[in-house]
């Protein structure tokens, strides 16, 4: 990874910590996944169907993928001016009667929560959805201080009660079904027993008569953020169930746990993002609750309002120029919801926070992915690029996995030791910091399967070596591909191959091998090649072609299977911005499209 | 026109048909063929794989191939390999700071298409039945493989070439823009999921009835082929040139499909008359290529 000076003098880079770690490898963990058909059936549901909400209210807008621009370059300006833009933000929070706080990682974020609750004399607090405090664990910290928190979002409420862990960024309880619900609800609330139906609207009023007894009781709210506005210091949260308004309005004092990249610069952007956000995670034209609030107001609402605003790695993600775009997500969940990977596998799977797409390039990321915790996220992806396709901020997932997996092997290579050795004393000062705060003995902060005992070259490193050699030669080609009738000679009899040895043998366990062909084509063709007239009067006889010219490119798309400029990678576009110019034939709808497709990388 | 045909490395190795039925379908539109003889992969197992560095000789090899031979443009039948050298290679020496060796990775990019693309955007094909003699009497559905649908915007050149061929009925295929699980070294990575998403492909396909699923990236049939023969399923995997090449006079027979090789009737000259004038040809563009 190649850092940048960020002007801050003798600094060392900020690792994150927290629930940012997956804690067996992703292959592992999705194996033992999918062996669980309901939590797949629930989630093929479930993201079939948002995906189809979505598509459609995405369709309506004319001005989508201009849209999506914009949101990508003000999320740009914010990681380019950040430093000043927070500064701003915390003198317009200040001055509005706000307390700012600043934490470096989860550890101090979770310290300064707790403070301030205990400074109230409470031990509960009602708590707004929000991945900021979930990527600190921040519930269970405080569980730890004796203090309770209850998740007041009917699917957080799920996962609370059930003991769970979230698998999705929106729907936390996504891997649940009714009947799984309601079975959580008659066990864990008091006075539901056996009236309890698995009906929608039953379960949400039993929820909603638990939860109004402590939204009235409860002075003191923890929420996350959606957007901080540099200018104004003004805060918002979008939801859609209402909880989070009464979580900012009822209890006297607020507590605001904000990660630093979630700043917009001015308050004319939140035109851009109320318009990209509602339609891309619920795939509904506006969400039903925007709240906002700056400062505090004398007889309206909280009392007290604090912000504590969380580097956790963020700054070491901004550093990196291949990867920082990872900073522009706005927790959306598109991605997951079309993510391939993501619907069979699940949210768990996934380990962090984090699940799906964004998961597998933001947690590597914010951890640094030489701690080896999540080095097989950046794996957990076929790069088929539907992701990019769907961002509403243009974050090009598939090009971060491939920068990850490169730094992945560099670690590997030793070409990392020194922020592999960082990295790894992050994991295991948090680790013992929490388990101090707990009384817990600490985890090991190694998996033991990630433990390496020497620098010998991996199985992979031999495999990919000697592909390089053999493929950067048309001759070695040549001479490799003589092999080809020996392979044939030894697999006909069978039909083809069922078993490979080692790594590769990932490839047998799901699928056979074919014959091989008797010679390569380009053995063949330094034969053949030359047989151009008997080739043409052996395929056509008598036949006569009709004259065909300059191309003129048909004008629709794969009607209705994707959406316009859809290709990912500004390294594409170049290209393809060049051949719009060459190609004989008419505009092309692919050249219209890859011009404006340039997703800046800077 | 004068065409260099990119085979891929898997077509070359594994599907050498697929590369003879490209050449077909040019040759018969009066087009001159070349074969780069230094050619080997596009990059693309290494970047995927995160191995930057080992992809860098295997970009360079492609693009002293593409540049030592003389040709208008380039052809390859795989959306993803075609990809990859735009996407891909640029990046890749960039990486490795050789800017001047990303700028020529480019041009070659620039000049290099898939079939589909170059049929239709540059030959003005549209007609395949009329323009190319195509003829494939039978049901068949189409999986638009990941890259050539998003990194390419290949959108319906493939589909409208397909239901053009005289007699072939095309059924759509239910979530055609799923992945099918290859990914690369995905498949044996990460093979739990990849087994998942191709069981689920393999399921779409059959709903279709054809049981022939065209495409145009080899190595995603490799994938889908062999798990559909793992699983006991009757669905069979067939390149989109394939197809495209097929004629009356010398119609593609379903059960020569399995077989990798290239059938004997496409040689003129038989395997002990060999080293023909071609062979000199090829020779002396290896020698230029490295
Ligand atoms: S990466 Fe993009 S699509 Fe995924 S959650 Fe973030 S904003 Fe949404």
């Amino acid at each position: 990874m190649t850092v940048v000076d960020l002007g801050m003098p003798g600094t060392r880079i900020a690792y994150g910590s927290g629930n940012l770690y997956e804690e067996t490898p992703f292959p592992e963990h999705a194996r033992s996944e999918l062996g669980n058909q309901q939590m797949r059936a629930n989630i093929g549901h479930a993201t079939h169907t948002i995906r189809a909400k979505r598509g459609r209210v995405v369709g309506e807008l004319p001005d989508w993928q201009d849209l999506r621009d914009a949101g990508s370059a003000i999320k740009q300006e914010v990681g380019a001016r950040l430093p000043e833009l927070l500064e701003q933000f915390e003198a317009n929070v200040t001055a509005r009667g706000g307390i700012v706080h600043w934490a470096r990682n989860a550890a101090e974020a979770n310290r300064i929560v707790t403070d301030l609750v205990r400074a109230k004399g409470v031990d509960e607090i009602i708590k707004v959805k929000s991945m900021a405090t979930q990527e600190i664990g921040l519930n269970e910290h405080l569980e730890g201080q004796g203090i309770k928190s209850h998740e007041t979002d009917l699917a957080e409420l799920i996962v609370q009660l059930g003991d769970d862990k979230p698998s999705h960024i929106l729907v936390p309880a996504i891997h649940k079904n009714r009947d799984e619900i309601r079975e959580i609800f008659s066990r864990r609330m008091p006075g539901t027993g056996k009236t309890l139906t698995n009906e929608p609207a039953v379960l949400a009023e039993a929820a909603r008569t638990y939860l109004r007894e402590k939204f009235l009781d409860t002075t003191v709210a923890v929420s996350g953020a959606n957007f901080g506005i540099a200018e104004s210091g003004t805060l918002t949260v979008v939801e859609s169930e209402g909880n989070g308004r009464m979580c900012l309005t009822l209890p006297k004092t607020l507590i605001t746990v904000m990660g630093i990249e979630k700043l917009l610069p001015r308050f004319a952007d939140l035109e851009v993002f109320t318009q990209l956000l509602p339609r891309s995670s619920t795939g509904e034209r506006m969400n039903p609750y925007t709240s906002m609030w700056t400062g505090v107001a004398e007889g309206d609402g909280p009392e007290e309002f604090h912000l504590v605003l969380l580097d956790n790695g963020r700054s070491a993600v901004l550093g990196d120029p291949d990867g920082r775009s990872a900073l522009h997500c706005i927790r959306c969940s598109a991605c997951l919801n079309v993510c391939p990977v993501y619907e069979h596998a699940g949210g768990h799977a996934y380990g962090s926070t984090y699940p799906g797409p964004i998961g597998a390039i933001l947690s590597p990321q914010l951890t640094g992915v030489a701690a080896e915790q999540n080095n097989s996220l950046p794996y957990a992806s076929s790069l088929c690029g539907r992701c990019y396709e769907v961002c509403p901020v243009k974050i090009d997932i598939p090009s971060i996995l491939v920068h990850l997996r490169d730094e992945d092997v560099r670690t590997k290579h030793g070409e990392r030791d020194d922020a592999a050795a960082q990295q790894r004393s992050t994991v295991s000062a948090a680790r013992e910091a929490e388990a101090a705060a707990t009384g817990a003995q600490p985890e090991p902060a190694e998996h033991p399967d990630r433990v390496k005992k020497s620098r010998v070259p991996s199985e992979m490193d031999v495999l990919m070596k000697g592909a390089g050699v053999v493929m950067s030669s048309g001759k070695r080609m040549a001479l490799a591909e003589k092999a080809l009738p020996l392979g044939r000679g030894a697999l006909k009899p069978f039909g083809g191959a069922k078993w490979l040895p080692g790594m590769v043998g990932g490839w047998t366990q799901e699928r056979d091998i074919p014959v091989p062909p008797s010679q390569s084509f380009r053995n063949w063709w330094r034969k053949h090649g030359e047989e151009t007239e008997q080739r043409v009067a052996r395929d056509l006889g008598s036949t006569a072609l009709a004259p065909s010219g300059p191309g003129e490119a048909p004008s629709s798309s794969l009607a209705g299977h994707i959406e316009e400029h859809a290709g990912w990678g500004a390294e594409a576009q170049a290209v393809i911005r060049a051949r719009a110019g060459q190609s004989s034939g008419g505009e092309s709808t692919k050249s219209s499209d890859a011009t404006s497709t340039g997703e800046e990388q800077a | 026109m004068k065409i260099a045909i990119f085979a891929t490395c898997i077509v070359d190795a594994m599907y050498p048909k697929v590369a003879l039925a490209t050449v077909r379908i040019l040759e018969r539109l009066g087009h001159d063929v070349v074969f780069p003889a230094g050619q080997g992969c596009c990059s693309q197992m290494h970047v995927n794989s995160g191995y930057i560095d080992e992809a860098l000789p295997v970009v360079r090899n492609h693009v002293e191939a593409f540049t030592a031979v003389d040709y208008d443009v380039a052809v390859a039948p795989s959306g993803s390999c075609v990809a990859s050298l735009g996407h891909q290679q640029p990046m890749v020496a960039r990486k490795c700071g050789d800017e001047g060796l990303a700028r020529q990775a480019e041009e070659v990019a620039g000049r290099t298409y898939e079939l589909s693309e170059l049929l239709v955007d540059v030959l003005g094909v549209t007609d395949a039945e009329k323009q190319l003699g195509s003829y494939f009497p039978h049901r068949i559905t189409y999986h638009p493989s990941c890259h050539g649908l998003r990194l390419l915007g290949l959108g319906d050149r493939p589909t409208t070439l397909l239901s053009s061929v005289e007699d072939l009925e095309l059924v759509e295929l239910p979530d055609a823009q799923e992945c099918c699980g290859f990914g690369g070294t995905f498949s044996f990575k990460n093979p739990d999921v990849s087994g998942a998403m191709v069981d689920a492909k393999i399921k779409n396909i059959e709903s279709t009835g054809t049981g022939l699923c065209a495409g145009g990236d080899s190595s995603c049939q490799l994938h889908m082929n062999g798990a559909a023969r793992r699983r006991g399923s009757e669905v069979r995997t067939v390149h989109l040139a394939e197809i495209l090449a097929s004629t009356r006079a010398n119609p593609l027979e379903l059960d020569q499909i399995a077989d990798l090789s290239i059938p004997r009737v496409h040689a003129t000259i038989t395997p002990s008359s060999a080293a023909g004038p071609g062979g000199a040809q090829a020779a002396s563009s290896a020698g230029g290529a490295r």
